[in-house]
């Protein structure tokens, strides 16, 4: 069984590379039981969607008048 | 291509506004700067992005906000730019990172569960936050908070959109080390956007 520790790091890993199978079911396992890595996985996935859109965004500053 | 009479007066007026385009630059330098770890190359680049946009002046359609525009242009240079390089330097051969290494290590129990405190909490969807005031600020500041050899690799991958063997290959990295540099950016970045934007205002009292 893996370790909160083990299955963010492989959560990490998946957005970079496919992960082998045996990786993959024994993190799935993890999943179903932690519903804190479970959020770590989605949150991660959000950070990369917010990254590309960083700076596509006119954020604070409007040109001053 | 045809700009609205709107849009084109109003980029009319940003792009006479001096204070306006040095602020632009000086964010494009820094947004270049983490990536190559070099100011000198950030300038050429950015001085090359902000030339190649008002040469291009014409096809910038108005739909998207001018700095959004310029940013593409400069993400784009930079990818060139980092693609004709044999090898990058590495923001680690330039800070004596003693101090920047990050750990993770508080954010588990010795068993290498969650912390009771440090377990992620429920997020908004990303469309979401990106609607709130300030959000990008909080971004920012969290971004900026990484040690700088993992906002380097971090941007690289996220946002220039490097393939990690392309990052391994630029920094001379093994594979395993960018996996560890990217999972204890990813956690800390996790962690600063939770603590700084998702529970401030939550009164637990």
């Amino acid at each position: 069984m893996l370790t909160c520790r083990q299955a963010t790091q492989l959560l990490s890993e998946q957005q970079d590379r496919q992960l082998l199978l045996k990786e993959q079911s024994g993190l799935q396992l993890h999943l179903m039981m932690c519903r804190s890595c479970r959020r770590f996985g989605k949150q991660i996935k959000t950070i990369s969607v917010l990254s590309k859109a960083y700076k596509q965004f006119d954020v604070d500053e409007d040109p001053p008048k | 291509m045809h700009l609205a009479s709107v849009d084109n007066d109003d980029l009319n007026q940003q792009l006479h506004n001096t204070e306006y385009l040095n602020d632009l630059r000086q964010q494009m330098i820094k947004f270049a700067v983490l990536q190559l770890s070099s100011f000198q190359q950030a300038e050429d680049v950015v001085q090359e992005a902000l030339t190649s946009a008002f040469e291009h002046l014409k096809s910038f359609s108005g739909r998207a906000a001018f700095k959004t525009w310029v940013f593409a242009i400069l993400k784009n240079k930079i990818v060139d730019l980092i693609r004709q390089k044999t090898r990058l330097t590495t923001m680690s051969e330039l800070f004596d990172d003693q101090e920047s290494d990050l750990s993770i290590d508080e954010l588990f129990d010795k068993a290498g569960h969650w912390h009771k405190y440090e377990a992620p909490q429920a997020w908004q969807s990303p469309e979401e936050m990106m609607e709130q005031q300030d959000f990008w600020i909080v971004f920012d500041a969290c971004l900026n908070h990484l040690p700088a050899k993992y906002a380097q690799v971090f941007m690289l991958r996220e946002m220039i959109e490097l393939s990690s063997e392309e990052i391994c290959q630029k920094l001379e990295l093994t594979i395993s080390h960018l996996n560890v540099l990217m999972y204890r950016s990813r956690a800390r970045l996790r962690e600063c956007l939770e603590n700084k934007w998702l529970l401030e205002g939550d009164c637990l009292c």
